[in-house]
C-alpha cells in the first residue's frame, strides 16, 4: 500500500510565497505506519490544518505528511474529562462531540480548524493564557513517533524532556500520533461578556492589570491606525463561561445548543486594492464606534471565541500575495517597546484590521513554546513591496527591548534574530533534537531558515 | 386487517464503510442517533472507526466483514445484520466503488471486469438480498453512491461509467419495485470528491466536494427519503447540459 501524493504549491496560512511540496494525506493507520517507516520522502515534517501563518508546516525539500485525516477518537472518560484521540483530530471536532455533553476545550485559538497535534507542536495559548497557561497545561501524554527512538509515550513524568521539546517543537521532535487531552466542564455553550472601550492604551493596559483575574477570558482589540492621544484605543472583551443559573429560561432549557448560523466563504482571492489603509481606517473607526460597553452579555462560544471561523477561507481578502501575521510579545516592564510598536504601526500604515492585545501570564515549560509574561500583539501584515524591510523594524524594536516573535506566526525572520529571542532555550531544543533525529528526517522550510536544528540536513 | 406499521428501527448499515466518504456517512447518522453498521474487508480499519464513532456519540456501532466480490456470502448477509443489531436494521447505504485507470482498464480484461464486478455485479448481488427483508418488511431505505460518471459516457473513464449507469438504472428498477412495499431507494450521485479515490488527481477546485460537507448533503437526502440526488447540487445543472449535447457532436469532444 502507498498513499498518493499531490504535487501543488504549499504555504501556511498567509499563503505568502508558496513553494511546490510533495503532501502525502494518509487516512489509515497501515498507511501512517508504511510512511514513517520508508513509504515517505525525507526529510519530511508533519502538517495539521495548515492554520500556521508562516513555513513551519512548509518542506519544499522532501515531502509533508498531512494528518488532518488522521482523525479519529479512541476513548473519553466523562469522570475525569480526558479525551484520548489521534494527533489529527480538530478542535472543532472535539467542540462538536463534547458541548452538548457538557465539556468544552481547556484552551483554545482564536480558530477551531487546528488539530489537537497542531495545537501541541506550537503549544498554542487562548483568552485565558493569564489564567491557565498553555495548551500543553491540559496534555496528559502523547505518543509519539520519533525516527531514532519508535513511539514513545510522553508526558511530564515519562520521558518529560521529549515531552518539553516537542511541546512547541513545530513537528522537528517526530509525529505526535495520539494525544491525552483533559477537557474543560461547563455547564453552557455561553460566555458572558463585558465590553469596555479604552480610549487610549494605558487605559486597557492599566484595566488588564487590575482586573483581568476576574475573568477567564480576556482580550483587546486594538486599533492599530489610531494615534497620538488615541493611540491604542481599543475594545475589550472579557468573559467567563456562562452557568446554568445566568441564562434566560428559553436558553436554560437547551443549555448547548447554538444558534443557526450560515457560512460564508471568500471564493475567491479579492484585487489587491480591496483592502487599502482607507477601508481599513473605514473599517477599525467603525468598529470603535460601534461598540458599546456592555456589561454581562450572553454570547454563544462560536462568537466569542472563533469570530473570523464564520468565513471559510478569510485569508484570501489578502489577495494572491497573501500576508504575513506578526505577534509580538514585551515583556511586562517594557511597556516603553509596545508603545513604540504601536506608534510605528500607527505611522508606517501597514498593518491591516484589527490587531490583537493580550497579557499573557506565566511561562510553561516548552523549550520553543512562546508565551512568556508580558502584553502581545497580533496584527495582519499585508504582503506589498518593502515587506520584509519593514518587519525588520519591528524585529529591531523587540531585540531592543527584550520582546519574541511566535513560530507559529513568523514567516519572515532570520536565524540570528531568532536565536537572540530564544537563547539558551534554543541551543538545548536544538541538542535534544539531534538525538531523536540524528539523520535529519524531520525538517521544514522553517527548520532551514530559522536554523532550528543542528544535525546534518538530509 | 388492521395494518399497523411498527416505526422503523433507527440503525443503518454501510457497505464498504472504509471509503473516504463513507466514514462521514457513517458520522452524520450517528450523530441523528442512529446506530451504525460498518461493513467492508479490512477489520482493522473497521474497528478503528467504529471506536470513533462510539467516542463521539452515544450510539451502537458493530462492525462486519464484507467483500463485494464474494458473491456467495452475500444472501446471507442482512441475516448477520439482524443478529448483530437484534433486529432487521433500518436501511442501508452502498458506498463501496472502484475505479482504476481508464488507461489501464482498457489494456487488461481483468481490470475493467473487477470495475463492473465490484460497482454493478456486487451491488446487485448484496442488494437484492436487503430488498427482499426490507420488502418483506414493508419498510426500510436502500441508498447507493453511483456517479455522475454514470449519466454519459466519456473516453475518458466509460469504463467506470458503465459499471455506474448500470447502477444508476439498477437502481431506478429497484425504487419502481419497492415504491408498493413503501421502501425507499435513493440514488447518490457524486460529483467530485475529496478522497483517496481522487487525491492526487488534477480537478478543477471549487467542483470538488468536502467529504464532510457531501456526507451531509447525501444523508439529508436518504432521511429526507428523496429518489436521486446530485452531491453537490450543482452537478443536476452541468450534467443536465453535458447530457444534451447532441452525439454527433459529443463524440468529437474532449471532456
Ligand atoms: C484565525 C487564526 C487565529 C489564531 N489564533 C491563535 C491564538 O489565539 N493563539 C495561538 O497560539 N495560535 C493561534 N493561531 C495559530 C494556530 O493556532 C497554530 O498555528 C496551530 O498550531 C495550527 O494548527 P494546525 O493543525 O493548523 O497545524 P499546522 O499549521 O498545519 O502545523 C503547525 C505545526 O504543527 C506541526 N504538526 C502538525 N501536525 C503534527 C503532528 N501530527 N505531529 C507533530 N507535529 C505536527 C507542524 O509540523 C507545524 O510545525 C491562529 C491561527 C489562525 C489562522
Ligand atoms: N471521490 C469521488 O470523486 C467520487 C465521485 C463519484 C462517485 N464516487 C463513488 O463514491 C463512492 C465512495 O467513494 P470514495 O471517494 O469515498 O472512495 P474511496 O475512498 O476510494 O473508497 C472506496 C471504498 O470501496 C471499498 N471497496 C472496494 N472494493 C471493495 C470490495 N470488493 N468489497 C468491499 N469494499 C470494497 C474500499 O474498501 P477497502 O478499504 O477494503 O479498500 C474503499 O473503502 C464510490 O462508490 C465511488 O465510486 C466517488
Amino acid at each position: 500500500m502507498s498513499s498518493a501524493v499531490t504535487n501543488g504549491p504549499l504555504a501556511g496560512w498567509g499563503r505568502y510565497q508558496p513553494r511546490s511540496c510533495a503532501v502525502y494525506r494518509p487516512e489509515r493507520r497501515a498507511e501512517v505506519a508504511e510512511l514513517l517507516d520508508a513509504g515517505a520522502e525525507r526529510p519530511f515534517i508533519a502538517r495539521g490544518l495548515g492554520r500556521s501563518y508562516g513555513d513551519t508546516a512548509v518542506n519544499a525539500t522532501g515531502s509533508v505528511i498531512d494528518l488532518s485525516r488522521y482523525n479519529c477518537m479512541i476513548q473519553f472518560d466523562p469522570e475525569t474529562g480526558v479525551l484520548e484521540c489521534e494527533g489529527g483530530v480538530s478542535l472543532a471536532e472535539i467542540l462538536d462531540a463534547f458541548v452538548p455533553r457538557g465539556f468544552f476545550l481547556p484552551v483554545t485559538p482564536g480558530t477551531k480548524f487546528v488539530t489537537v497535534a497542531g495545537a501541541i507542536a506550537n503549544d498554542v495559548h487562548g483568552k485565558n493564557h493569564h489564567l491557565d497557561g498553555t495548551f500543553s497545561n491540559f496534555v496528559e501524554s502523547i505518543d509519539l513517533w520519533t525516527p531514532a527512538r519508535g513511539v514513545l509515550t510522553c508526558s511530564p513524568e515519562e520521558n518529560s524532556e521529549v515531552f518539553w521539546a516537542t511541546v512547541g517543537g513545530v513537528g522537528l521532535t517526530g509525529l505526535i500520533l495520539r494525544a491525552r487531552l483533559r477537557l474543560r466542564r461547563v455547564e453552557s455553550a455561553y460566555v458572558r461578556v463585558d465590553y469596555q472601550r479604552c480610549a487610549h492604551l494605558d487605559v486597557a493596559l492599566e484595566a488588564m492589570d487590575t482586573s483581568d483575574n476576574d475573568y477567564r477570558y480576556s482580550v483587546a482589540w486594538v486599533d492599530c491606525l489610531a494615534s497620538k492621544g488615541s493611540l491604542g484605543r481599543s475594545v475589550l472583551m472579557r468573559g467567563n463561561h456562562a452557568v446554568t443559573s445566568e441564562l434566560p429560561a428559553k436558553l436554560a432549557s437547551a443549555p448547548f445548543r447554538l444558534p443557526k448560523r450560515p457560512t460564508l466563504a471568500v471564493p475567491l482571492d479579492f484585487p489587491g486594492f480591496a483592502l487599502n489603509s482607507w477601508s481599513i481606517t473605514a473599517f477599525n473607526t467603525l468598529f470603535y464606534a460601534a461598540n458599546r460597553d456592555a456589561k454581562d452579555k450572553l454570547v454563544d462560544y462560536d462568537k466569542y471565541f472563533y469570530p473570523l471561523d464564520g468565513v471559510l477561507q478569510w485569508n484570501r481578502m489578502y489577495g494572491k500575495r497573501g500576508f504575513i501575521q506578526y505577534q509580538a510579545t514585551f515583556p511586562k516592564e517594557e511597556k516603553a517597546g509596545l508603545v513604540k510598536m504601536l506608534e510605528h504601526l500607527a505611522s508606517a500604515r501597514r498593518a491591516s484590521f484589527l490587531v490583537v492585545l493580550k497579557c499573557f501570564g506565566a511561562a510553561g515549560r516548552g523549550l520553543l513554546s512562546y508565551p512568556t509574561p508580558g502584553y502581545t500583539l497580533a496584527l495582519d501584515i499585508p504582503n506589498r513591496r518593502g515587506l520584509e524591510a519593514f518587519t525588520r523594524e519591528l524585529d529591531q524594536i523587540l531585540l531592543d527591548h527584550g520582546g519574541r516573535l511566535y513560530l507559529a506566526k513568523d514567516a519572515v525572520t532570520d536565524p540570528e534574530t531568532f536565536a537572540a529571542m530564544y537563547g539558551e532555550d534554543l541551543a538545548k531544543f536544538r541538542e535534544l533534537q539531534g538525538t531523536l533525529d540524528p539523520q535529519g528526517v524531520l525538517r521544514s522550510d522553517m527548520s532551514r531558515r530559522l536554523r532550528l536544528t543542528e544535525g546534518k540536513d538530509a | 386487517m388492521l395494518n399497523v406499521r411498527s416505526p422503523l428501527p433507527k440503525s443503518v448499515v454501510i457497505l464498504g464503510a472504509t471509503s473516504g466518504v463513507a466514514r462521514y456517512i457513517a458520522d452524520q447518522f450517528a450523530r441523528l442517533g442512529y446506530a451504525v453498521g460498518l461493513a467492508g474487508r479490512n477489520m482493522e480499519e473497521l474497528d478503528r472507526l467504529a471506536v470513533d464513532i462510539r467516542t463521539r456519540y452515544t450510539v451502537s456501532c458493530h462492525t462486519f466483514y464484507f467483500d463485494a466480490l464474494a458473491f456467495e456470502g452475500h444472501g446471507a448477509f442482512p441475516v448477520q445484520c439482524e443478529e448483530a443489531f437484534g433486529e432487521l436494521p433500518g436501511g442501508v447505504v452502498l458506498c463501496f466503488g472502484f475505479m482504476a485507470d481508464q488507461a489501464d482498464a482498457q489494456a487488461d480484461f481483468a481490470i475493467a471486469r473487477r470495475t463492473l464486478d465490484t460497482n454493478l455485479t456486487g451491488a446487485i448481488s448484496i442488494l437484492e438480498p436487503f430488498a427482499a427483508a426490507f420488502e418483506a418488511r414493508k419498510a426500510g431505505f436502500i441508498a447507493a453512491l453511483t456517479s455522475v460518471a454514470g449519466d454519459r459516457g466519456r473516453k475518458a473513464n466509460y469504463i467506470y461509467g458503465a459499471s455506474k449507469g448500470g447502477l444508476t438504472v439498477y437502481l431506478q428498477g429497484l425504487r419502481n419495485r419497492l415504491h408498493a412495499s413503501g421502501v425507499q431507494v435513493t440514488t447518490i450521485k457524486p460529483g467530485f470528491m475529496d478522497t483517496p479515490m481522487t487525491y492526487g488527481m488534477k480537478l478543477p477546485g471549487p467542483l470538488v466536494a468536502s467529504p464532510e460537507a457531501a456526507a451531509k448533503a447525501m444523508v439529508k437526502a436518504v432521511t429526507g427519503r428523496k429518489n436521486v440526488v446530485y452531491v453537490s447540487c450543482f452537478w443536476r445543472y452541468i450534467m443536465y447540459i453535458i447530457k444534451s449535447i447532441p452525439e454527433w457532436q459529443f463524440k468529437k469532444m474532449n471532456l
